[in-house]
């Protein structure tokens, strides 16, 4: 398959396990990330994104309304709006919670395999609510390739485990391991 | 990539609700419309958009619920505190050299932002020389704004924000508690005039000092974000204010060039030509 976007979903422990699935791609890749992080709608701007661009190779661009989805690029759901991929771009919502959730990480995903199908890879890390499995059904009903944190290694299993339940998670493993499938996907090699 | 079969069934219902009712959302943004009419398939018991497009064209009553679905913005009192704060800052002291005020809220859906603007003019001693254009597509959430009737349950949340936001006051002094909710003080609507406005096919009716469309433009698609800043900007005093959300930005729009950012993190611009 061609990878055309990657688009990754955390809660509860999310953000470190995100650091540690991104940390090891290097700095230049051909694929946009697109990341819902469930945050406080109180975050400060700016706070997640400068955390994450210390920790990871891969540019962290600031999300706005229409901003153009650019490869190599970690795009990061704002606090307290819905993101979504709409014609090689993101779009921005205030539409009401989903799955008690703003940024839905089902919300992300939907429109992701809406709009780019089987060139989606999707992953589920660490969260104590259900947010993202449905998303990841529709990822993978859609043609594209599907991944969750092995619940056993995740800070809480919830989320994953309700993505596996499913039965539409292709690959189940351990945040290094998942990191490795990555790379080999988007055709880089980890940096360690 | 898009599943075509359904890209074409959205825009034939979007066309048959502008031909049939005149409401036209055919440059909204796809991916929150879409959101927005599965939300209504499903609510209707039907399978498919076309079936909801049959649906809307024989029952208009109907096309009522899938026009509060598509046209009502969610919004909190004193959302995004920091901006309400950066208002006070910035903007209120060019207020005050005006002797009558004119600020037009686009999009107001059911009055949140329009009623914390209204207790912070207020606050500032500005409120009886101003008039709050408050204006919405959709009638039946203005009649909900000019009501000044709130969920209770919200209140909590939304005398936090009140107080992020620099308010001076004891929050619970603007509205009492009834049994279905909170009303507020009726001199707070005294200055507001609630009328149906159509961004996407009315023209200006007025020029004002301040215009205010806070996440209402993010549901656009970019052509028709552009017809709408340029309203804006032909709708503004010079030195007029606009005040966008905070995810949204008038750079790399035609109209940037009339503007100067205020406040480039809350969003505030200013009218230069």
């Amino acid at each position: 398959m061609t990878v055309e976007l990657v688009v990754i979903g955390g809660s509860w422990g999310g953000f470190d396990a995100l650091c540690a699935l991104l940390s090891p791609l290097p700095a230049h890749s051909e694929v946009p990330f697109v990341v819902a992080l469930h945050r406080s709608a109180k975050t400060q701007d700016g706070t997640l994104e400068h955390m994450l661009a210390d920790c990871v190779g891969l540019e962290v661009v600031t999300v706005e309304d229409k901003t153009p989805l650019r490869p190599g690029c970690v795009h990061l759901a704002p606090a307290d709006y819905h993101l979504l991929i709409e014609d090689g771009s993101l779009a921005l919502s205030t539409d009401a919670l989903v799955q008690y959730s703003r940024p839905s990480i089902d919300v992300l995903f939907d429109s992701a395999a809406e709009e780019y199908a089987a060139g989606v890879v999707g992953i589920l890390l660490t969260g104590a609510n259900s947010d993202g499995a449905a998303g990841i059904s529709r990822i993978k009903l859609r043609g594209g390739l599907t991944m969750a944190q092995d619940p056993a290694s995740a800070t809480k299993s919830a989320m994953p485990q309700a993505a596996i339940d499913t039965g539409h998670v292709d690959w189940v493993g351990p945040v290094p391991m998942l990191a490795r499938r990555l790379a080999t996907l988007i055709g880089v090699e980890v940096t360690r | 990539m898009r599943v075509p079969r359904e890209d074409l069934e959205i825009d034939l219902l979007l066309e048959a609700v502008y031909r049939e009712y005149g409401f036209d959302f055919r440059q909204y943004a796809r991916a929150s419309i879409r959101r927005r009419l599965w939300k209504r398939v499903y609510a209707e018991n039907i399978a498919t958009i076309s079936g909801l497009q049959e649906l809307v064209l024989h029952d208009s009553s109907c096309m009522e619920r899938l026009l509060l679905d598509l046209s009502i913005n969610v919004t909190s009192m004193f959302r995004d505190p920091s901006f309400f704060a950066s208002f006070r800052a910035n903007v209120v002291p060019a207020l005050r050299t005006y002797p009558f005020i004119r600020i037009w809220n686009a999009g107001c859906s059911t009055g949140e932002e329009t009623f914390s603007l209204a207790i912070l003019l207020s606050e500032v001693g500005l409120y009886e020389r101003t008039r709050i254009y408050a204006t919405d597509i959709n009638e039946s959430v203005l009649r909900q704004a000019a009501s000044g009737l709130f969920p209770l349950a919200k209140m909590r949340e939304y005398t936090e924000n009140y107080l992020a936001a620099g308010g001076s006051r004891s929050f619970s002094e603007y509205y009492v508690s009834r049994y279905d909710g909170a009303q507020f003080d009726r001199s707070l609507t005294d200055n507001m005039v609630f009328a149906q406005h159509n961004l996407v096919s009315d023209r200006s009716f007025n020029e004002f000092h301040v215009i205010i469309c806070r996440n209402v433009m993010i549901y656009f698609d970019k052509q028709l974000q552009e017809r709408v800043y340029t309203l804006f900007s032909d709708s503004l005093a010079h030195l007029g204010v606009l005040a966008l959300g905070r995810k949204e930005s008038i750079n790399y729009t035609a109209q940037s060039h009339r503007f100067e950012a205020l406040d480039q993190q809350e969003k505030l611009y200013r009218k230069l030509r």
